[in-house]
């Protein structure tokens, strides 16, 4: 099977690289050719996924031939981790990366099959340059190939692998991996595309119609990946938080912010024909970003608890990063007369001004964290030190920044695009500013906020960003039901569902504007103690009485599980009971040794976890193991001293140690051995783990109680869901639009322009002259698209079939 | 004022910021930081002396002392002296003999003194090579 797939990933470089090559034999725009690369493309895709399902199924059937499949599982690990165990590797991992990208390829040419076709030859080109660069490297790169067989003497396969770490058997680690890729393979379409753009000089907004969707994919999934990431750090770790500024971590976060920054500004270049520098820029960052995010989790350059032992990929994709750097940076300075604005911002007093300052914010704090990412390098480089910069450090410059964020965040949706008038203006902050007040004051008088002046900041902020939004659901609810006559809910629904971009975008600043909350909450608020408890004893943490009832264990073949049963008692009532542990493995893919191997492999805290909305009670113990291994040493000695038919040995025992001495002259015999082994072991283990049950050693005990917390969580999946209804297909779209031309879905973003402006009007955002000059604008620019197109004659209007007459916008009211 | 000036004002003003900002940033990077070192580089060092020890810890040397554990850590290539660490407070998870870690504390006369809560074990977890297996 490995050579199969050895020669399918050898066809999938070809493909790859034919396709490009085809593209580009297409690039003026010769349907024929772009057709068969498409068609080269959807082959690369499928040779992945064969490969891919080539590699699954090793892990499935535990065919340990394979070196990836004996170095990372075993046949003990649970099924769903098996499958999850190939981007645990190196090698898995790349092909993840590769597979991932195939799909988002093909994707992307399908959806731009009749669309675009100067430029998706060039687009075509990137992404298979990319992907050429990826598959080449398992082919080529020393150690990274996923099919190569394991090293093995007398051509024998090994009966047992590794096993994948106990750290990683937990299920948010099963999807972390794949959706942080998933984010950063993403960000290669609109990057490839903004490439074919510059290439072409097609530089208007088209690129970014055909590629946004692309980009909020990316940034759903890097967000999504990024919150699992610390949820499993906060439930699995042991220590207690789900940030460190890690570079990793960092690495990670960078393209995010990049890509938050992206989504919002190409609004500006679609609606306004603005920024286009600036777009094009960013995307190049977001990708280059995200390739630094694979680099650096494979190159060992920077310290992190990551740590991803030395190897050999990292000075290529340093290589890849740095001609992408090099290369767009040249194509756009050669095209800086092409990417002048079409227009100025009219007011600093809109919406597209706000944006602009919420880019800077983001870049800003890009860049803040790159610097401090990469600090060891740079004080290496000027002192010849490696220093590095702790956690307080990274707070203190992103504390204001995301502060400001969510300040800005709360003004931009209230404001209308190009100009604002002071009427409408007072119209709408009102509220917002009042309730503002009134929370802060609140706070401040009732609560210990007021310590924490950047907490309150931040706490203000957000009531007035909240209650900013929740006035553009009523508003806009109102004016629907108004001209519609629907009754409140529905109107809720239809609005969102007829303006999915504009109220998905507002769900995912509600959610990130709670997770901020969760985050100022959790950690400037929280209470971090540790404690020595011998059983019956209690100690008081923050209003808490935590009791410690009685230790715990479990053992089984693979772990021991030490731990504790408390009990939380609140204003004198017991609200529940908590049970932390800790489990030792033994390490996995070993012939039997003595019980001492228990404290020998991996050791992973159970969290004692109380959620609440307001609190989290966040419980993890280090038990006291001196009495247990005290024991296990005694087992072990009496256990060779009885193989070895020391005197007053049971008869069983000399049976064994004879067992074992003809095994080792008779390896057919050593299965036999190995059982017995065990099963006596399992009776040595299991009566000394109980021991622990009448421990009297004081454990230790790690006891957090996290306000807010809980909110980091809802308000993440609050911006999931926004994320997801922006992405979803329109009506318009499903009802066979994939046939829709460029021309096409230049009127349709117009119209959709237009619509806005209404909904602007009608929410009160903009005045009476204000729309009027507006829509008249719209509408004139809305004509000149539909004359340049039938003045040009090249093609008809597509689905709608009356290409003369502007159709009418929609209004709000029509459902 | 004509928008031209005002455009270029503008500009002036946000450069301003923005430089200001990255000087402030660099500043304050080069005296926050603490220099990462190595046991090789530490066991000689002056009592006082405080630093970010990297290092490998010692297969076999971690104890329990007191209400805190005690072990020894030596290079990250497993070369020369080893130093002699103690640490109070909560271990994460992949700590344990053979693992690299990042501890920030002061060197003292009996050996190194981490500071509770800065003890970080390297996730051994993923693509390791051939050699740590």
């Amino acid at each position: 099977m490995s050579s199969l797939g050895s020669a399918l990933l050898g066809l999938a470089f070809l493909a790859a690289v034919a396709a490009g090559a085809i593209a580009l034999l297409g690039r003026s725009g010769d349907e024929r050719w772009l057709r068969i690369s498409r068609r080269v493309v959807y082959a690369f895709c499928g040779l992945l996924t064969a490969c891919v399902v080539i590699i699954e199924l090793a892990f499935a059937g535990d065919d340990f031939s394979f070196n990836i499949v004996q170095q990372h599982s075993s046949i003990e690990t649970p099924t769903g981790y098996k499958l999850a165990a190939m981007w645990s590797s190196q090698e898995g991992s790349l092909l993840l990366w590769a597979w991932v990208l195939s799909i988002a390829s093909s994707a992307a040419l399908y959806a731009t099959r009749n669309k675009l076709r100067e430029l998706v030859p060039w687009a075509t080109a990137v992404m298979m340059g990319v992907a050429a660069f990826f598959t080449g490297l398992m082919l080529f790169a020393p150690d990274v190939d996923p099919f190569a067989k394991t090293a093995t003497q007398l051509g024998q396969v090994p009966t047992d692998g590794v096993g994948l770490n106990p750290l990683l058997q937990h299920p948010s680690m099963m999807i972390h991996p794949p959706m942080l890729y998933s984010g950063y393979v993403a960000f290669t379409i609109p990057f490839a595309f903004a490439i074919g753009a510059l290439v072409t000089r097609r530089i208007d907004a088209e690129w970014i119609r055909a590629t946004r969707r692309f980009a909020l994919i990316a940034w759903t999934f890097l967000g999504f990946g990024l919150l699992l990431g610390a949820r499993w750090s906060y439930t699995e770790l042991g220590w207690g938080g789900y940030w460190a500024w890690d570079p990793v971590e960092n690495a990670a976060l960078m393209p995010w912010l990049l890509g938050t920054a992206f989504l919002h500004s190409i609004m500006v270049q679609e609606k306004r024909g603005m920024l286009k520098v600036w777009n094009a820029s960013l995307i190049v960052g977001t990708f280059s970003m995200a390739l630094l995010g694979t680099f650096l989790v494979r190159s060992g350059v920077l310290q992190s608890i990551h740590a991803f032992g030395d190897n050999t990929v990292g000075p290529y994709i340093l290589g890849l990063i740095a001609v992408v750097l090099v290369g767009s940076t040249a194509l756009i300075a050669s095209r800086l007369d092409d990417l002048r604005s079409e227009k100025r911002i009219d007011s600093l007093a809109s919406r597209e001004s706000i944006f602009l300052v919420n880019n800077l914010l983001l870049v800003g704090m890009t860049a803040v964290i790159f610097w401090g990412t990469f600090f060891p390098l740079i004080s290496e480089l000027f002192t010849g030190d490696k220093a590095s910069l702790a956690a307080p450090w990274f707070d203190r410059y992103t504390t204001p920044l995301a502060i400001g964020l969510v300040l800005f965040t709360g003004i931009g949706p209230l404001l209308a695009w190009r100009r604002v008038s002071w009427e409408s203006a007072k119209r709408v902050f009102r509220l917002p500013l009042a309730v503002a007040a009134v929370v802060t004051l609140a706070l401040a008088l009732f609560t210990d906020a007021a310590d924490q002046l950047w907490a309150l900041a931040l706490f203000a902020f957000a009531a007035f960003a909240l209650t900013g939004l929740a006035q553009e659901f009523w508003r806009g609810t109102q004016a629907r039901k108004q001209l519609s006559g629907e009754p409140g809910p529905q109107a809720l629904v239809g609005l969102v569902s007829r303006n999915r971009r504009r109220y998905g975008g507002y769900i995912v600043h509600i959610g990130v504007i709670v997770l901020l909350v969760g985050i100022a909450g959790s950690s400037s608020f929280q209470t971090n103690r540790d404690v020595e408890l011998r059983p019956g004893e209690s100690t008081t943490v923050d209003g808490r009485t935590i009791t410690y009832v009685k230790p715990t264990m479990a053992v089984d073949e693979e772990k021991f599980t030490f731990g504790s049963l408390l009990r939380v008692e609140e204003g004198g009532e017991v609200v529940g009971f908590l049970r932390p542990s800790r489990r030792f493995f033994r390490p996995t893919g070993q012939e039997p040794g003595p019980i001492s191997t228990y404290f020998a492999g991996e050791a992973t805290s159970e969290v004692g976890l109380r959620a609440g909305f307001w609190h989290d009670l966040w419980i993890a113990e280090q038990p006291n193991v001196v009495d247990v291994q005290r024991g296990v040493r005694l087992a072990d000695q009496g256990f060779s001293a009885c193989v070895q038919g020391a005197p007053g040995t049971p008869p069983q025992c000399k049976a064994l140690g004879a067992l074992m001495r003809a095994a080792a002259a008779n390896p057919s015999l050593q299965p036999q051995a190995f059982r017995q082994i065990s099963q006596l072991q399992g009776l040595a283990a299991e009566r000394v783990a109980k021991s622990f049950l009448a421990t009297t050693a004081a454990s230790t005990f790690k006891v957090i109680v996290n306000p807010l917390v809980t909110w980091m969580w809802i308000g993440g999946l609050i911006a999931l869901a926004g994320a997801l209804i922006a992405l979803w297909p329109s009506r318009g779209r499903r009802r066979g639009a994939l046939l829709r031309t460029e021309a096409d879905a230049r009127k349709e973003a117009k119209y959709r322009e237009i619509r806005d402006a209404e909904l602007d009007h009608a929410t009160g955002k903009l005045s009476d002259e204000d729309f009027a000059l507006v829509d008249a604008e719209l509408r004139r620019e809305a004509i000149e698209i539909l004359d340049r197109e039938n003045g040009g004659g090249s093609r008809n209007g597509g689905g709608n079939g009356n290409g003369a007459h502007p159709r009418e916008p929609e209004k709000v009211e029509q459902g | 004022m004509d928008p031209q000036r005002k455009r270029k004002i503008r500009l002036v003003v946000a450069l301003s910021v923005a430089v200001l900002l990255a000087v402030a940033l660099i500043y304050t990077s080069f005296s926050a930081a603490t220099g990462a070192k190595e046991p090789s580089e530490l066991v000689n060092a002056a009592p006082g002396t405080s630093a970010q020890l990297t290092g490998k810890v010692v297969k076999g040397s971690i104890k329990r002392e007191g209400n805190g554990i005690a072990f020894r850590v030596v290079d990250r290539d497993g070369k020369g002296p080893s130093l002699p660490v103690t640490y109070h407070g909560t271990v994460p998870d992949p700590f344990r003999g053979g693992r690299e870690i990042v501890l920030t504390g002061t060197v003292e006369s009996a050996g190194f003194v981490g500071e509770p809560e800065t003890l970080i074990t390297k996730c051994p977890s993923k693509f390791t090579t051939k050699s740590d297996v």
